[in-house]
């Protein structure tokens, strides 16, 4: 341990950037809060109350409301946004695992001088622009795309086929963006396993499936949890995929948020939407945490 | 199920593959399609390319963009760094709690409560919006993911280094440019690039953020798309896939030289 002394460059390490995540991250959440209860206003900012005169703060307090909650409530396009998105989540998660062990599993058990060359080529999209990568996939997807050039060109179907602004779309969206987040970890406990153990298995007379089943699955269940969290967090609070790929018929919270802001500009609503969702992030995030520790732990 | 390079194993490691890159490979080779119809194959041509660099819209949109993401991911290494330190270090001080809780919420808010937040504390405190609030933002979440980057190598170091210098007498701020941050420096670099790369791609928070004077390249990207895929913003997408490949490869590349050399030294001294 070093010395407990209390110098400048340790000030510093800790002044910073606490106080820039209080001035730029604590502070505005606070705002989104109190503006959760604040009441739309034809002014500059557009809510009131202000809280600009110290003077009139207690006038100010007695004008909050939960009024934008109960809007929120009654109104089932809300409600219908949040289950989606969960719904959605949730879907995408399983398919992205679906898709995504298979991968992890087939990269642990490569030889071992390729394994640096693959698992770069799992991080490098994640490094590639998300905006980019859902464009690519209109280009695919649309009716008039290449997807259904291919198909019809086989003879396999005569009309395009529409996925373009569809759930599908979203589903292929979520699974293609966060496919790195789910091998990552799935492969990291693959990768570290002992191997030992399958051969003693084996030797006890065990099948490949039953020692799967009973061995390397369950090894790896850690890394399942953790990709799957990885995925379904972002997913649920998701704005560029449906916005791009499922049109105006699918409502995710992200982007009925972004509407309620950019189109309707009722801020005190936006805020309420944006403190329900993470009301509803809490609970992954907080198992997430639990997770995480447990695993440093070990 | 089999050990080792099976059939199976090959199969699916192919199948993932070819999903993760096929829509990039086709788009990539669609950015040099002669045709304006961007699924319609008419032959090999670089018009697009040229006339990017004749569209001012675009090419002022880049360089927002760039100065931005150099600006941002600087200030976010090095207070990202700082959190590191502060965080791995000093195991003690007052609303450390508080502090870890805003380290790593950051990572996991949802972009457009970020956008919405930091918006509404500009608009409270009515700071004009454009390229500084951008800057602002984006300084804000990527820091929370340098930390993170630094922290897990600050974590792995051998701190009896550290000490030694601290009882020769170096001081805190002697002993961490000379000893830690050497030794950090791959991690350092490596939050720098995704700081950068954060900014580059952000959409959302810049969206929200910013204001008439100043559209990011995102911006621009996606209010094209929304009117449709064209054979230019193919062009673009290209290139910005181009920059950030050839950085983080020869990124790797420098790394796993400098390792190769330590490795080979550590063997020379240690015989």
């Amino acid at each position: 341990m070093a010395k407990p002394r209390k110098g400048l460059f340790r000030s510093i390490t800790i002044g910073l950037p606490y106080v820039w995540l209080a001035c730029l991250f604590l502070v505005p959440f606070l705002i989104v809060l109190k503006l959760s209860f604040s009441q739309i206003a034809t002014a500059m900012p557009p809510y009131t109350p202000t809280f600009g005169d110290p003077a009139t703060w207690w006038a100010s307090i007695k004008q909050l409301t939960i009024d934008n909650y109960l809007w929120i409530a009654n109104d089932s396009l809300y409600f219908n946004s949040y289950v989606t998105s969960v719904r959605i989540a949730l879907i995408s998660t399983v398919l992205t695992f679906l898709i995504g062990y298979p991968l992890a599993y087939g990269m642990a058990q490569a030889p071992q001088r390729w394994k640096p060359f693959l698992l770069m080529l799992v991080i490098l999209p994640f490094w590639t622009s998300f905006l980019i990568r859902v464009y690519a996939w209109i280009g695919i997807l649309k009716p008039e795309g290449l997807l259904n050039q291919f198909l019809i060109s086989l003879g396999l179907i005569d009309q395009p086929l529409i996925i373009t602004n569809t759930e599908t779309a979203i589903f292929i969206g979520i699974v293609y963006s966060y496919l790195p987040f789910m091998v990552l970890p799935i492969f990291a406990n693959l990768d570290r396993m002992d191997k030992r153990l399958l051969e003693a298995a084996a030797d006890l007379g065990s099948t490949p499936l039953k020692s799967f089943w009973t061995i390397t699955f369950p090894l790896s269940f850690r890394g399942v949890l953790a990709g799957c969290f990885l995925v379904f967090i972002p997913a649920v609070g998701e704005f560029v995929i449906p916005d791009l790929l499922g049109g105006s018929g699918t409502l995710m919270i992200g982007k009925t948020l972004w509407m309620e802001f950019f189109n309707n500009r009722d801020w005190p609503v936006s805020s309420a939407v944006a403190i329900i969702l993470l009301l509803i992030l809490v609970v992954p995030i907080v198992i997430f945490q639990r997770v995480q520790d447990r695993e440093a732990a070990r | 199920m089999r050990q080792g390079w099976t059939a199976f194993n090959i199969v699916s490691v192919i199948i993932g593959f070819s999903f993760l890159y096929l829509p990039i490979v086709l788009l990539v080779i669609y950015s040099f399609n002669a045709s304006q119809l961007v699924t319609v194959w008419a032959g090999f041509s670089t018009r697009w390319y040229v006339q990017l660099f004749n569209n001012q819209g675009l090419l002022d949109a880049a360089w927002v963009t760039l100065r931005v993401g150099v600006l941002s991911a600087t200030v976010a290494t090095l207070l990202g760094t700082f959190a590191a330190v502060a965080l791995t270090r000093y195991t003690r001080f007052r609303g450390r709690v508080l502090f870890t809780g805003m380290v790593y919420a950051p990572l996991v808010m949802p972009e457009v409560i970020t956008g919405l937040s930091l918006l509404l504390l500009f608009v409270a405190i009515d700071f004009d919006r454009g390229f500084w609030t951008v800057t602002l933002a984006h300084i804000t979440f990527s820091m929370c993911f340098v930390a993170v980057i630094v922290q897990s190598k600050l974590l792995s170091f051998d701190r009896s280094l550290e000490e030694a210098a601290m009882d020769l007498g170096a001081t805190p701020a002697k002993t961490f440019l000379s000893i830690t941050l050497p030794v950090i420096w791959p991690a350092v670099a490596a939050g720098w690039l995704l700081a950068f790369t954060l900014s580059l791609d952000d959409l959302v928070v810049a969206s929200f953020t910013t204001g008439p004077a100043a559209t990011t390249l995102p911006m621009k990207i996606y209010s094209a798309v929304r009117l449709g895929v064209t054979p230019e913003i193919n062009a673009v997408c290209t290139i910005l896939i181009a920059i950030v490949t050839v950085g983080v490869l020869s990124a790797t590349l420098v790394n796993k030289r400098r390792e190769v050399r330590r490795a080979r030294e550590s063997q020379v001294a240690f015989g």
